[in-house]
């Protein structure tokens, strides 16, 4: 599904690689939580995984397709396979919660009858069938990260990429994505999610791959979000 | 990407820029209507050439008594000078340039004058033997006038030889300076409107970079992102050239034929059927330069 080898990125202007000989392996179907600080590599990995950027070394396949070298006319095709999250939701202000799921349904040209079923059945997962005409800014940050998650799983993806998708939230909101996601994930599609939320991580117990100054340092299954976890508060980061 | 999808994405980019939008409007407007007149104008030139130049003739002015000495110095041209320029009009070397001749007598001119100066008093003080004597020359080609005008220069009894198309030269080089100068204002304007077009897309991409960004990620092709704004520029273009067209045609049937031609009954003018030639040109023009316009800008601001 995704399969990861040597990759190696560093940005123009910078010394420092990004991500120094990165490999990895996720099969369809997981649950893996990318887990480390601020400039660990974690974006830069899911932007590779988007194809938003690409290696300069090394090579990275994602659901068959060789991203180095995937003509740049083929990358929106790829994207249309993929449903993102992010930590600010990026819902479209002016329009409704139904038109926000429907918009990435539209813009690829569905037809209208897929948008018609496909809309309303995202809308009842989420839990939001009956705020369908409201406009984001009445919803609370809870609601408005499902709208953006019925939005990247409406065209039904195989594989959803959350960069911090509980960043914004409190706790038992966190909880309800976490549900959700776990529930998109238990239909099929792959999860890769970036995050610092330590508490999630450390309950629903999945596969964690930690990043450390660019370079993988731990990839665990049914991991918690620190090695050797004590359960005690953990010190600063040294990084 | 359906279409009206892309129409309705165009449409909502014109309403939040609408300011824009209109300045577009306006700017096609005047630039295309500038490119419609140089055109018109241009049209205008060739139909008085083709009108006047066709009957346009070469005189050879005989000498009278008061012809100034340097070009007459024995006064008035006597019968054998006379007889010696009909001579070589009718000779083998200038008769296949020469359509029809005819001469003119003293009376004859005079006649001319007193018509054409019926009003002025200056009638009363010209008799016939004031005016010249001339051969009216038509000419198969009245481009060829410098072989009349070579061979007759400085002949005996010859006064001057003058083509009248001199006399039109100069009223065409005015309209043609003023077609020029349409022309330099239209350039101008056109390159304003580029520039104003690609500005206006690059703003209209930067207030709707939060869908842009959202198209690219759920894998919108790079032309259905690319063409709303494609068509908002050209839809806005449009509406300009639109104008510009309307401007054209009405300046051409009320100023042109309503205006002109009924005060200057013997002239030819450019019709409407000129000004319909034009105008799909002005159109067509303002769309294809439009959406080039705005497909560099918006190319060049969303790279993938």
């Amino acid at each position: 599904m995704i399969t990861i080898h040597d990759a190696v990125k560093t940005y123009k202007g910078s010394d420092d690689p990004a991500l120094k000989s990165v490999s990895l392996q996720v099969e369809r179907g997981e649950f893996v939580f990318l887990v480390g600080a601020s400039g660990s590599g974690k974006s830069t990995l899911m932007r590779m995984v988007l194809r938003e950027d690409v290696p300069n070394q090394g090579s990275i396949h994602v659901l068959g397709e060789d991203l180095v070298n995937l003509a740049s006319r083929r990358v929106p095709i790829f994207r249309r396979r993929l449903g993102v999250v992010f930590q600010d939701f990026r819902l479209l202000p002016q329009k409704t919660v139904y038109e926000n799921v429907a918009y990435s349904s539209r813009v690829i040209g569905k037809p209208r009858a897929f948008i018609e079923t496909a809309v309303p059945d995202v809308l009842n997962l989420v839990g939001l069938s009956e705020k369908a005409r409201r406009m984001p800014s009445e919803l609370s940050g809870g609601e408005q990260q499902r709208v953006a998650v019925a939005r990247a799983i409406v065209n039904k993806p195989d594989i959803l990429l959350a960069d911090e998708p509980t960043g914004n939230l409190d706790p038992n909101t966190s909880g309800e994505i976490m549900d959700l996601l776990e529930r998109i994930n238990l239909g099929g599609t792959t999860v890769l999610m970036a995050t610092h939320d330590r508490g999630i991580v450390d309950r629903l117990k999945k596969r964690v791959v930690e990043l450390r100054n660019g370079e993988i340092i731990r990839d665990e299954i049914a991991a918690g979000y620190r090695e050797f976890d004590t359960g005690q508060i953990p010190k600063a980061d040294s990084e | 990407m359906k279409f009206l999808f892309a129409l309705s994405e165009s449409w909502a980019g014109i309403r939040s820029n609408i300011s824009m939008v209109i300045s577009i409007i306006l700017v096609t407007f005047i630039s295309l209507t500038f490119v419609g007149i140089a055109a018109l104008l241009q049209m205008q030139i060739n139909e008085m050439k083709s009108y006047w130049y066709d009957r346009a003739q070469v005189a050879v002015y005989m000498c009278t008594d008061v012809s100034p000495a340097a070009a007459c110095p024995s006064g008035e041209a006597s019968e054998a000078e006379k007889a010696a320029v009909e001579a070589q009009l009718k000779s083998t070397v200038l008769a296949p340039y020469i359509d029809r001749y005819y001469f003119e007598t003293h009376e004859q001119a005079f006649e001319k004058f007193s018509e054409d100066f019926a009003d002025s008093t200056v009638a009363s003080y010209v008799t016939p033997e004031q005016l010249n004597e001339a051969f009216w020359v038509n000419l198969v080609n009245p481009e060829q006038s410098a072989i009349i005008t070579e061979s007759f220069n400085g002949v005996a009894g010859v006064e001057e030889v003058r083509d009248q198309r001199g006399y039109l030269d100069s009223i065409f080089s005015f309209l043609n300076a003023g077609s020029i100068t349409a022309g330099a204002v239209a350039g101008v304007m056109l390159a304003s409107a580029l520039l104003l077009i690609s500005t206006t897309i690059r703003l209209s991409a930067f207030s709707r970079r939060r869908e842009i960004g959202i198209m690219r990620l759920v894998g919108a092709s790079n032309f259905s992102i690319q063409f709303p704004f494609v068509l908002e520029g050209v839809i806005a273009a449009t509406l300009g050239a639109l104008l510009s067209a309307g401007a054209v045609l009405a300046s051409v049937r009320f100023l042109v034929q309503d205006f002109l031609a009924v005060r200057l009954p013997f002239t030819a003018f450019v019709g409407l059927e000129q000004a319909v030639f034009v105008v799909p040109w002005l159109i067509a023009g303002g769309v294809i330069l439009s959406a080039l316009a705005s497909a560099v800008a918006i190319r060049r601001y969303l790279k993938v």
